[in-house]
Order: C-alpha cells, then structure tokens, then sequence
C-alpha cells in the first residue's frame, strides 16, 4: 500500500475521483433499472397468481330463467 | 472499455504537459462525445417519431435522450474535477466549451419534466419530438459555434491541427468505443426494460381488466401493444 502510494503521482486522487465519479453514476443507474425489475417480477407473480385464479373457477352455472326455456 | 482504459493506465504515455492528470481525458471526453451523439440520435428517433406516429420511436428518442442525460451528469462532474486539478478552479464561466455543454444538458434537463406536465398520451409524444428534433438540431449548431469561438483554456480535442500521438490517439479511439458499446448496451437494456413493462400492462389489462390497472401519470412513453 505504501509502496503503491509513493509510486502514484501527486495528483493522481483527482484522477481516481473522476474515474470512481463514473463508476458510481453507472452503478447507481444499474441499482434504479434492479430496482425496478424487482417491481416487474412482482407484477408477473401477479399476473401469474390471477391466471391460476382464472383456471380453477368453476364454470358458471347457466341461470334459472334460461333453464326454464330451454325445456 | 475494460481493454481501453487498460490502455489509458498502461500503454498511454504520460502527458508532458498535464502530466497523470491527462488520463481523465480518456473517460470524459468519450463520455461527451457519446452524450452529444446520443442527444442527436434522440433528435433522429423524434424524427421517425413525427413521420411514422410509431410509439416505439418515441420511446427510443426518450431512452437516447434520458441516457445521454446521465452521460452528460459524469461529463460535467468529471470536467469540473480535471478543470479543479489542471486550472485550479472547478468551474470557469468564460470558457465557452464549458458553457455550451452546460446549456445543452440543461436544456435537455427540461425534457422529462415537459413530457410529465403533459397528460395527453398523444400530445405528449408529439410535443416531446418537436422539442428533441430542436435541441437535436442545436448541438450540432451549438458545436460548430463554439469551435468558431476563440478558446481561452480547454484544448480542442477533434482538431485537425492538435494531433495527438500515436499511442494516446489508440487508446482514445478504444476508449470511445468502448463507451459507445456502453451507450448501446444500457440503451438496449432500458428499451428492453419499457417494453416488458407494456407487455406486463397489456396482460394485465386483458387478465384483471381496466381496473387492474391504477391510472397515473407518468413522464415515460406509452407503448401501445
């Protein structure tokens, strides 16, 4: 580490300020896009939970009335 | 980008006028050049958006100019430390270089929330491309106006007199690329992320219904599926 720090020029925390600037925009960018994978995995969860409800309705039973006129 | 800025900490001789400091040119000039071309793609998008009255367009002006605006953030705060190490200053106003970049992102700073105070899905779309195909066509403007002007302390960087050395040019044009290849990259990816979205809303919509869906406002185009 000491070694390191001494070979490095002066000036080289500007350098490595502007370098880790980026990196933190991108990994900040990255964060937000998880973030919101995050709520569209819960939407398919969902939309998944609502097609399981729609396959395990049973048929809906004619109503009275339309028994009657048919016989 | 990986092998590029290899390049810039390895390969590239050291400045001999800026000395260590110089390296911060191969992350923000790329960065500014990828920004300003990304904004002018948004302006070509909104183009296309205009002529063919195709939503994906307009989503694809909006991602350009929403990632361009992210580039243009690093630009601004990268340039603001080299200036500091290099002029002693973090900001100089008299500077046009400087200035014009700060105009055009905050120019296009105002496009989000111009299309969030619009309602009107369509007018919105409509009125978002007007104002990219302006500010597109301002950058170019804007650049040839400023290299017209007289210079006080940034360098020109794509001048045809100022030629940079072999090996520093090599590792310019890597480090270009690569950030092109990013811009490409997180463009893809956020186009992939809003057309999921629409997909997932128009399923939802035929599954749960209109009232699965909470009606709200929102500054991002509406892909019609």
């Amino acid at each position: 580490m000491i070694l390191a720090s001494s070979a490095l020029p002066d000036n080289a925390g500007y350098v490595a300020a502007a370098y880790l600037v980026f990196l933190a925009l991108l990994l900040i960018y990255v964060g937000i896009m998880a973030f919101k994978l995050g709520r569209v995995e819960r939407d398919v969860v969902e939309l998944n939970q609502l097609a399981d409800e729609e396959r395990a309705e049973p048929a809906r039973p004619a109503p009275a009335g339309e028994e009657a006129t048919r016989v | 980008m990986i092998t590029g800025y290899a390049l810039a900490a390895f390969y590239a001789p050291m400045d001999a006028d800026q000395g260590f400091i110089q390296k911060i040119f191969y992350l923000h000039v790329p960065m500014a050049i990828v920004a300003l071309c990304g904004f002018v793609f948004g302006g070509i998008c909104a183009v296309m958006h205009l002529r063919t009255d195709d939503s994906k367009w307009d989503l694809r002006a909006y991602v350009a100019i929403h990632i361009s605006i992210i580039l243009g953030v690093g630009v601004l705060l990268t340039g603001a430390i080299w200036a500091k190490a290099s002029w002693g200053h973090w900001w100089v106003w008299d500077e046009p270089t400087l200035v014009s970049f700060l105009i055009i992102f905050l120019l296009y700073a105002t496009y989000t929330p111009l299309r969030f105070s619009i309602e009107d899905r369509e007018k919105q779309a409509r009125y978002a491309s007007v104002f990219a195909i302006t500010a597109g066509a301002f950058v170019p403007l804007n650049f040839i106006a400023v290299r017209s002007a007289t210079s006080l302390v940034h360098p020109r960087t794509l001048s045809s007199t100022g030629n940079l050395p072999g090996d520093m040019a090599l590792t310019f044009l890597v480090c270009t690329i690569g950030m092109i290849m990013l811009y490409v990259l997180l463009w893809q990816y956020e186009m992939a992320h809003k057309n999921t979205v629409a997909q997932l809303r128009s399923l939802k919509r035929k599954l749960a219904g209109d009232d699965g869906l909470r009606a709200r406002r929102s500054a991002a185009p509406e892909l019609q599926v």
